[in-house]
């Protein structure tokens, strides 16, 4: 995915990694990683919670912990790229565009899932996929990490009601 | 994490460790959003808050209005003076009124102990207490626990000392209360004419010399001395005041460390606080300040609550239109 990133933004200049919270932000720091071996480049890494630009704030129940948000450097004229771990409805990805958006204005903003479960909600699609795969509505993904997990997997389970 | 505030925020007194905690948490990202060049999040769009002041405020009032607006929600401030309450509307009518025009929440700053309160229990939309007579200043009393959990990365076993007009002020009531449950050790100073009489049924210190205090203490919170107090006689001037409370770089100096100082404003230079003390080092005034804004913000954030009725009704579509009703 790393290679990926650097092939469609030709090159790692003006190239910004932002993460989604919480697994994005983890998966995002491995591609950093990963393209400072590679390309001996250091790409700036960000961090976006889109919990505030939500769209069923008003409709749903407890109100969700808020994240950090961080974006260490300028956006405006860079290339972004969202990292998330599971692209699903889109309504995330819509809402961190948004975020995004607050901060300047990019020359090219890319998304790079790790997973592609389909299901789309919104005309919403990923430019760089680390896996596609196709399963129910019922179903659900989780992507664990290691720093937050303790290992790296990715689970298909049947859906818990109302999580 | 389903921790909720419930509808209104009265007081620190009615809370929880916990739900203090989350709203210190919930603060923290909130900081950020006060340092973008675009300081708006969409959160509260088409929400509709009246502030609603009948005493003076400054600090306060629009430190709620910049929250509500770094929110995007829709602010209007009602302020006591120019109002219908000099034609002697009641607080109720006011508020029914103001409900009538479809609002969401209601900020009350009030003259009278329990008026956040009493308003709560009559209007549906959520109240939060801006400062209720003597009682409570919530929003005051998280500011500060945010700010010295900032400073000390901890709160629990820290030793805090209120100094000055303890029995007039809503500030001590909700820190008094808001750090015993943070497991912070509370002291209190000032002359024994400005402390409550039950001081010690509160379960803190009291240091009848502010050198005391000062030895003790990890943080100074050094309240206003409120000087409508000095004509009804709790102390004979202002100046013996200053030689006695005052808190001086002189004081602090005589001891070997430093002792963090907060004030929650407005400020009487030379009276409860001398300047190159407020200005000082160790002062965490403008902090505070700061800090007043993400609190704000975390807490419309937590009472703006979900609608659950709204998701069910977005379910079952073919059932009929939504029908709005406000936290249930």
């Amino acid at each position: 995915m790393a290679d990926e990133i650097v092939e469609l933004n030709n090159g790692t200049d003006g190239l910004v990694i932002v993460g989604i919270q919480r697994r994005g932000v983890q998966l995002a720091a491995r591609i950093v990683s990963s393209i400072a071996d590679r390309e001996k480049a250091h790409v700036p890494e960000g961090a976006l919670d889109i919990t505030l630009y939500r769209d069923d704030l008003q409709t749903v129940g407890p109100r969700p912990l808020v994240g950090q948000t961080r974006i260490p450097v300028d956006i405006e004229g860079m290339r972004v790229v969202i990292v998330d771990d599971v692209l699903y409805t889109g309504r995330t990805v819509r809402a961190a565009l948004d975020e995004l958006a607050d901060f300047g204005r990019p020359a090219r903003i890319s998304l790079a899932v790790l997973i592609d479960r389909g299901g789309r909600e919104l005309p919403i699609q990923p430019d760089v996929v680390g896996k596609k795969v196709q399963i129910a509505s019922g179903q659900r993904v989780d992507v664990m990490v290691q720093d937050l997990d303790g290992k790296d997997a990715v689970i298909i389970a049947d859906k818990e009601p109302a999580t | 994490m389903t921790l909720s505030l419930g509808k209104d925020l009265l007081g620190l007194e009615s809370l929880s460790g916990d739900h203090i905690q989350l709203i210190l948490d919930t603060a923290e990202p909130f900081k950020e959003i006060s340092e973008r060049a675009i300081k708006k999040v969409p959160t509260l769009r088409g929400a509709t808050i009246v502030n609603l002041f009948f005493e003076a405020s400054t600090r306060t009032r629009i430190s709620f209005e910049f929250a509500e607006k770094r929110l995007s929600a829709d602010t209007v401030n009602v302020a006591a003076s120019g109002s219908s309450v000099s034609k002697g509307e009641t607080l109720v009518d006011t508020a029914r009124n103001l409900e009538a025009m479809r609002i969401d929440m209601v900020v009350i700053r009030h003259g009278a102990s329990g008026a956040a309160q009493f308003l709560a229990d009559r209007i549906e939309s959520n109240v939060i207490n801006a400062g209720d007579g003597m009682h409570e200043h919530p929003t005051q009393g998280l500011l500060d626990l945010l700010t010295l959990r900032d400073h000390f990365k901890k709160l629990e076993g820290l030793k805090v000392c209120i100094v000055g007009d303890v029995l007039h002020s809503r500030v001590a009531r909700s820190n008094i209360w808001g750090l015993k449950k943070m497991g912070v050790n509370v002291a209190v100073c000032g002359p024994r004419s400005l402390l409550p009489n039950a001081i010690n049924e509160l379960g803190v210190e009291v240091f009848d010399r502010v050198e005391e205090a000062i030895e003790w203490a990890d943080a100074l919170n050094i309240l206003r001395l409120q000087l409508e107090r000095m004509t009804a006689g709790y102390i004979p001037s202002l100046r013996e005041y200053n030689r006695v409370f005052g808190v001086s770089r002189e004081r602090l100096s005589r001891v070997q460390r430093d002792v963090l100082i907060l004030h929650p404003g407005p400020m009487n230079r030379g009276v409860e606080i001398d300047s190159d003390v407020a200005d000082g080092p160790f002062s965490v005034i403008l902090d505070q300040v700061t800090n007043g804004v993400a609190v704000r913000m975390a807490v419309l954030y937590l009472l703006s609550g979900g609608k659950p009725e709204l998701a069910e009704a977005a379910k079952g579509r073919d059932e009929g239109s939504v029908k709005r009703k406000h936290n249930e």
